[in-house]
């Protein structure tokens, strides 16, 4: 699997705070630097967002790229709306984007509009689809579902993102536009996040990718505040979304759009494995449709955006007041299908064989009542049970386990002494029986 | 028996939160073993019931889980009043549950009947005044996980 979250390796210190918040697990440090488990990451960007050092980021392309093409089209996501303090004019912001070089803006927003009301129409009509739809628009909580709740994925939503929407209809109106063959034109989406990039270069639910680059949203908006400083004024009419799909940006969005329906709207990645835990037992009470945004306040929270998102979601709900209703007329679900299934990329599997899964879970369940339950971290893995787990699946050791060091240095030196040359949380005389429910 | 897991769990009685932690544990592991989605719900919703029974009605107790190649065993067993009429306990919607804990959203009545229609096997073992033994076995299916 491919990801567009890195690591400096020269400046990660090899703290572990991102192990810590690492809502998959995926993080481990080794010799001072953290190392990210591939098939565990879901992009969803909270090891960039905790990082005390910085040192982890959104892999972005530089803005060069569309230099590349000889027509360039940009993509802003919705969340882009609300970065500017200064302005509400979304007519303004978007002849800005021409100023800055491209030739042509399709808004995010717009295509978000016509899958709202696709969304509609399936909830409405079609009855082979599982209760409550998912909502399938955040990237990360696609691969999350994708990867540890299976039994959900047939609940997704059969249709894809708004900005894969959005760059498809924008290639062939500037292909119409420049007269150019489509493979000249150059799509370039605005993104809030890791996740997004990452899905514009590895789609999930298409056959090929739709856009050309990915450009940080941080990125443009600083180069963005100038260039909207030479847009004559008035600007031309440029946008075409309404509060519906402006909305889109802040968590709860998708939820307004469809104001008749029962709907649970849930944000931070946290909060979303525990209600999709629920939904999987059978716990959740009936709801018609569930919006999961991965980001805290929705994609207005999303790690490349340069406004707080408190004050970017305050923007966003004041201009789905402001701004007046599209006149984007619904068109079939079908024109937003999928083109390919979802494929259960399972990351939590001890082994293949079931009785080697077996044998390895017992180990490991024997190994994390030897070891202290202190989930200290040292180790570098995110709790006592990962590191059994870590052993057990031959990247981790023993000995990495700071108590199990002090075990063999009182064999060697043969005395109680070495209890002082752990830290002060470490210190203690006997160790303490563990039960089943810590350290989990 | 040879590849043989055993955990156990204490439930504590003042703590309706505290409730569904053996559940989730077991959900993991069984996940990691490469059980399919079905066999782990039902052992999630077993043991979620037999918790929350646990906590409403008895003060807590203790939650033993045993996994081998065959399926899952659960013992739960407490030290609170026991059942009188197991039969009627065991009836759709009898429950003797205060209108406090109705208020929460527990005390249905489901838990018991549910308990014996997602399990394969279900024993109870109870003393009036000594208090409740649940075992609880779900099987694999043929052929152990399937992957799923
Ligand atoms: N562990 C237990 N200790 C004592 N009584 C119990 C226990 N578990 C169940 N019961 C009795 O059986 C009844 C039915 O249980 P159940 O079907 O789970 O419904 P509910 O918990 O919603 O009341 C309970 O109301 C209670 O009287
Ligand atoms: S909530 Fe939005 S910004 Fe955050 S990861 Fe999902 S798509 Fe990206
Ligand atoms: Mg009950």
């Amino acid at each position: 699997m491919k990801h567009s979250v890195t690591l400096d390796k020269e400046r990660c210190r090899g703290c572990t705070t991102c192990v810590k918040h690492c809502p998959t697990e995926a993080i481990r440090v080794r010799r001072g630097r953290a190392h990210i488990i591939e098939e565990r990451c879901i992009d969803c960007g909270e090891c960039i967002r905790v990082c005390p050092n910085k040192m982890k980021k959104a892999v972005c392309d530089p803005f060069d790229i569309i230099n590349n093409y000889k027509y360039k089209v940009a993509l802003p996501d919705q969340s882009l709306y609300g970065q500017f303090r200064n302005t509400g004019d979304l007519n303004l912001i978007l002849a800005g984007l021409l100023e800055m070089g491209f030739d042509m803006v399709a808004e995010v927003a717009e295509a978000a509009e016509y899958i709202s009301m696709a969304v509609r129409e399936l909830l409405e009509k079609n009855d082979d689809l599982p209760r409550p739809l998912i909502s399938s628009a955040c990237p990360a909580v696609v691969r999350l579902i994708c990867m540890r709740f299976p039994k959900l994925m047939p609940h997704l939503v059969p249709l894809i993102a708004p900005f894969e929407a959005a760059a498809i209809k924008s290639r062939k109106l500037a292909s119409e536009a420049s007269g150019l063959p489509p493979e000249e034109i150059g799509i370039f989406l605005i993104s809030p996040c890791a996740a997004k990039a990452t899905a514009t270069r590895y789609p999930m639910s298409l056959e090929n990718k739709v856009v050309d680059g990915v450009l940080s949203m941080t990125d443009v908006y600083k180069e963005l505040l100038s260039a909207m400083k030479n847009v004559k004024d008035p600007p031309p009419k440029l946008a075409r979304s309404g509060p519906i799909g402006v909305g889109w940006a802040r968590a709860g969005g998708e939820m307004y759009a469809l104001p008749d329906k029962k709907c649970i709207a849930v944000d931070g990645i946290e909060n979303i494995i525990r209600i999709l835990e629920d939904l999987e037992d059978g716990m959740l009470p009936p709801v018609d449709f569930l919006e999961l945004d991965a980001c805290n306040q929705g994609c207005v929270g999303g790690v490349l955006t340069a406004e707080n998102p408190y004050v970017a979601r305050a923007k966003i709900a004041m201009l789905t007041k402001q701004i007046p209703e599209s006149e984007n007329k619904a068109m079939s679900p079908e024109k937003f299908a999928m083109q390919m299934e979802l494929v259960h990329a399972p990351a939590w599997k001890l082994d293949d064989d079931f009785l080697e899964a077996l044998k390895k879970a017992a180990r490991i369940e024997e190994l994390r009542k030897q070891l202290p339950g202190l989930n200290c971290g040292s180790c570098g893995a995110p709790s006592c049970r990962a590191l059994a787990e870590d052993i057990v699946l031959g990247i981790g050791n023993e000995n990495d386990c700071i108590f199990r060091l002090r075990e063999k240095m009182q064999n060697i030196a043969g005395s109680e002494k070495a209890d002082d040359y752990l830290p002060p949380p470490f210190r203690r005389g006997k160790k303490r029986e563990v039960h089943d429910d810590e350290s989990q | 028996m040879s590849a043989a897991i055993h955990l156990s769990y204490k439930v504590d009685g003042s703590d309706f939160t505290g409730a569904g932690t053996a559940s989730a544990a077991i959900k993991r592991i069984l996940r990691e073993i490469g059980v399919d989605m079905d066999t782990i719900r039902r052992c999630a919703i077993c043991m979620y019931e037999g918790e929350i029974n646990m906590v409403i009605h008895a003060n807590g107790g203790t939650a033993d889980v045993y996994i081998d190649t065959e399926g899952v065993k659960m013992v739960l067993k407490d030290n609170g009043p026991g059942i009188a009429d197991v039969e009627q306990a065991m009836q759709e919607g009898f429950s003797t549950a205060k209108e406090g804990v109705r208020d929460l959203g527990f005390g249905a009545g489901m838990g018991l009947p549910n308990m014996k229609k997602y399990s394969d096997e279900m024993l109870i073992d109870t003393e009036v005044g000594k208090g409740t033994k649940v075992t609880l076995i779900v099987r694999f299916p043929k052929g152990g996980g399937d992957g799923a």
